[in-house]
């Protein structure tokens, strides 16, 4: 196979097993999507990666990583506004950041067009919440295409990108976890590659100015375009009925990967229901679904998440005085988690019993399973949060208060550090610390900030700080990269945090080395004495990424830490309050080292008092 | 075929997602029609990572229904058992690397880790074939990956896929030394 990036820009047609997200590259690169920004978050790294493997010569698109959703997509707007197809992509709660701008998108005349791919995580795989952005597509007037597999999404893209530019506007492609991670084979189309950015941007196309009057003109003008996109969407074919003749009057309505979890289901049926599988999920078409309804008796509708496709099948309905019987959501189970193939089997089994003859795919949970202990996720060997935080533990008394953020340190919160004991959402660490200080004189209030999150949104709430004259300290955990989605750079490659703060006036702001965990103690010491803001900067790079480019350098000697028998006393602080994953107790609760995790960085030694951690030299 | 499921498991770290391409095209290679995918939420950090692959004409979404996994295979002991756990059918096959990253709770003294013994008792329930692969005299712990597709391509466990389908694979995605090395691995378990 290819090189990935070599065969994302081959002109020449082609098949080949890829995974969502690099499938979308592709139809990127078909379309000649000529912008593409983005702020990294799981499930979309991959995206960005596929990108970046393509060879520079050949580079399709301007890219970036913008320094938070919101600039990605005004970025891209404004690129379309020059006349470019141009995208934005992110993850699920990115829209959350974005939307002061997103709302207006669906308002405006964006000659060029644009496609939003926003991926939901139902089940919260890799977010701190599963919300249904739907509930907000309603508000936005934004098109909403929604892929149910890799193929579709590289498909479905295409679509997005074609009605995009014809309706100038925008159209988000909403993709779920396991859409952009499930892998297949797909055959991919040819194309022509030709560059030619364009820089048209005219007020003549706008209105661009939404103020009180034009504000309700444009919307006016949204409303409108909702006939011609109708006529897309069923000229797109991609709302589709599959009849069967021995349905029983039964029907289900579902779109996405549910379509999937239905079909699965469904093997296992006695007769098979008609399918309508939803491409467009805004607008609903109320044509092709008056139709489906009217042809069924029962029809069962199962969507992940929210009852957005329930409630305004629902309302055509009513309005059309049907009287086919809506099943939807019944409990609130139905409004929580992935619609799983087994959640969709039960589903249909509690709603239409005879479709599914009884079943005994449960048989195997009919004896007693062995536990399994938990394996959360962990800070890796080597890590500088563990190091700071073991430090700034012995700085803090019992009853201070320590605030989370998001990102790789907010592992922190759990044993045996258990610092962080409240988390938001990106960057709300500083405000929510203030919050927590006022008319506080007992405790002192700790936030800590990732440095990828310090610019994401970070930055109003430090500021915020020294505006209000709140009393906190604030502990920058700054590792060099956003780490937790996979490494991806930002903006602290041009911008040192330390001068900025120090220009913004804070005074007190002592730096360190995490692995130097004296002088981090003494220094959150200082910073906790401070009157107002105080910052501590706890600096040591990622050591995943570190120790990756080390192991391909030639030459590369690992170390290993290794236990002193003589000089252990078995009281086990390596294991039980530092607590990096390479100690092993074993069943004599001596302590040994796991060889394979271990990478040799020496963070453990300071947390033995019996100094029995020394290091081990082996030969790559 | 109609349908064979395989589910995937191990720590993060491990390499499951060179193991996963790897019987993916090899199923690929074979004519099989397959589908896969990989659930790793923060999975860098050491958490547990879940792949599955379905081969066969009646196979839909990449996700399985619990305990209708035809192959388990395990990187790591407690994921083993957690992975037949929620996926091993009755009469399936279970293949695990002998081999403990003690989770946290072990660690921390909280639960015991799990054995060998464990593993055959669960076995035994899911009426299962187990395969124990050990994992000694690997040049490097990220080979483990190519133990257990050696493992799996010598006991013939997807049906229709034959060694020369999986040595085809790794040739699409390794290069150079990266891929004499791997391939090596995976010859010396293939057998
Ligand atoms: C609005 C939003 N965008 C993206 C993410 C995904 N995300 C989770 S952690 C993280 C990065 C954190 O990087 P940094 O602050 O540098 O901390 P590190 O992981 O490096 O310790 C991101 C982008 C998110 N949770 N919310």
């Amino acid at each position: 196979m290819k090189k990935l990036g070599e065969l994302l820009v081959q002109e020449d047609s082609f098949e080949e097993i890829l995974m969502g997200n690099q499938a979308l590259v592709r139809a990127m690169v078909e379309t000649k999507t000529l912008v593409v920004t983005s702020y990294p978050g799981s499930p979309t790294p991959e995206i960005a990666t596929a990108i970046m493997d393509i060879p520079e010569a050949h580079t399709p698109f301007y890219f970036e990583f913008s320094v938070n959703e919101k600039v990605a997509t005004e970025v891209a707007f404004g690129a379309a506004l020059n006349g470019n197809l141009s995208c934005v992509f992110f993850k699920s709660v990115g829209l959350n950041v974005a939307l002061d701008s997103f709302v207006q998108l669906g308002l405006l005349n964006i000659i060029g067009g644009m496609v939003v791919v926003v991926v939901d995580d139902p089940g919260a795989n890799s977010s701190q919440n599963e919300q249904d952005n739907r509930n907000i597509y309603r508000m936005a007037k934004a098109i909403v295409l929604e892929p149910a597999s890799p193929k579709e999404a590289y498909e479905y893209y295409k679509v997005a990108a074609r009605l995009a530019a014809a309706q100038k506007t925008i159209v988000v492609l909403r993709l779920t976890t396991h859409v952009c991670h499930a892998r297949q084979k797909i055959s991919f189309a040819g194309y022509k590659q030709d560059k030619g950015y364009k820089t048209d941007f005219d007020t003549k196309n706008g209105p661009y100015i939404p103020l009180t009057v034009l504000a309700l003109e444009m919307k006016r003008l949204a409303l409108k375009r909702t006939a011609p996109v109708l006529s897309f969407i069923r000229e797109s074919g991609l709302n589709r009925v599959k009849t069967r003749s021995d349905s029983r009057g039964k029907g289900i309505i579902t779109s996405g990967l549910t379509w999937l979890s239905v079909l699965d289901a469904l093997e296992q049926a006695a007769y098979r229901p008609n399918i309508l599988k939803l491409g467009f999920t805004n607008p609903l078409d109320p044509e092709v679904i008056l139709d489906f309804l009217k042809a069924n008796e029962q029809v069962l509708i199962l969507e992940e998440l929210d009852d957005i496709l329930e409630n305004q099948i629902k309302a055509m309905a009513y309005d059309q005085g049907l009287s086919t019987v809506i099943i939807g959501k019944t409990d609130d189970t139905d409004f929580i988690g992935e619609f799983t193939p087994d959640k969709t089997f039960d589903k249909i089994l509690n709603t239409w019993p005879e479709m599914m003859p009884a079943q005994d795919k449960n048989k195997a949970q009919k004896f007693p399973l062995l536990a399994v202990p938990e394996r959360p996720a962990q800070m890796c060997p080597g890590c500088g949060h563990r190091s700071a935080f073991f430090a700034v533990k012995q700085a803090l008394k019992k009853n201070d208060v320590t605030v989370a953020d998001i990102g790789c340190h907010t592992l922190g919160y759990m044993p045996p550090y258990e610092v962080g004991q409240v988390l938001l959402c990106m960057g709300a660490s500083p405000g929510i610390a203030s919050g927590l200080s006022l008319n506080n004189t007992q405790k002192k209030v700790v936030a800590f900030l990732g440095d990828s999150t310090f610019f994401h949104a970070g930055l109003p709430g430090v500021i915020n700080t020294i505006f209000n004259h709140h009393n906190i300290t604030l502990i920058i955990m700054e590792n060099g990269t956003t780490a937790m989605t996979g490494h991806q750079d930002h903006a602290g490659r041009s911008i040192n945090i330390e001068t900025l703060l120090k220009g913004l006036g804070i005074e007190q702001i002592l730096t360190c080395d995490t692995y130097n965990q004296e002088r981090l103690t003494d220094h959150v010491k200082t910073a906790l004495g401070t009157q107002g803001i105080s910052v501590v900067i706890a600096r040591h790079p990622c050591m995943l990424k570190f120790t990756r480019s080390q192991q391909k350098k030639q030459g590369y000697v690992r170390k290993h830490i290794s236990i002193d028998p003589s000089t252990c006393t078995r009281i086990h602080a390596c294991v039980e309050k530092f607590g990096c994953p390479s100690f092993v107790r074993n069943p004599d609760q001596s302590v040994g080292v796991n060889m394979d995790l271990c990478i040799g960085d020496g963070s453990c030694r300071p947390s033995c008092p019996e100094q029995a951690l020394g290091f081990e030299r082996k030969e790559e | 075929m109609k349908e064979f499921n395989i589910y995937l498991t191990g720590v993060g770290g491990q390499g499951i997602g060179l193991l996963s391409q790897t019987l993916l095209r090899g199923a690929d290679h074979a004519g099989l029609k397959v589908i896969g995918v990989d659930t790793h939420g923060l999975a860098q950090r050491g958490g547990v990572v879940v792949s599955r692959i379905r081969c066969g004409s009646h196979v839909f979404s990449p996700l399985t229904l619990s305990h209708t996994c035809d192959l388990v295979l395990g990187m790591e002991i407690h994921e083993a058992l957690r992975g037949m756990n929620t996926a091993m059918k009755q009469g399936g096959a279970l293949v695990y690397m002998d081999l403990s990253w003690q989770p946290l709770p072990v660690r921390l003294n909280q639960s015991p880790e799990i054995t060998a013994e464990d593993i055959v008792g669960a076995c035994r329930q899911f009426d299962a074939r187990c395969i124990e692969v050990k994992p000694k005299g690997l040049p490097d712990a990220r080979m483990q990956n190519m133990a257990l597709v050696g493992t799996v391509a010598k006991h013939g466990l997807i049906p229709g896929v034959s060694k020369s389908d999986y040595a085809k694979a790794l040739e699409d995605l390794l290069k150079g030394e990266m891929l004499t090395r791997n391939l090596d691995v995976f010859n010396r378990y293939a057998g």
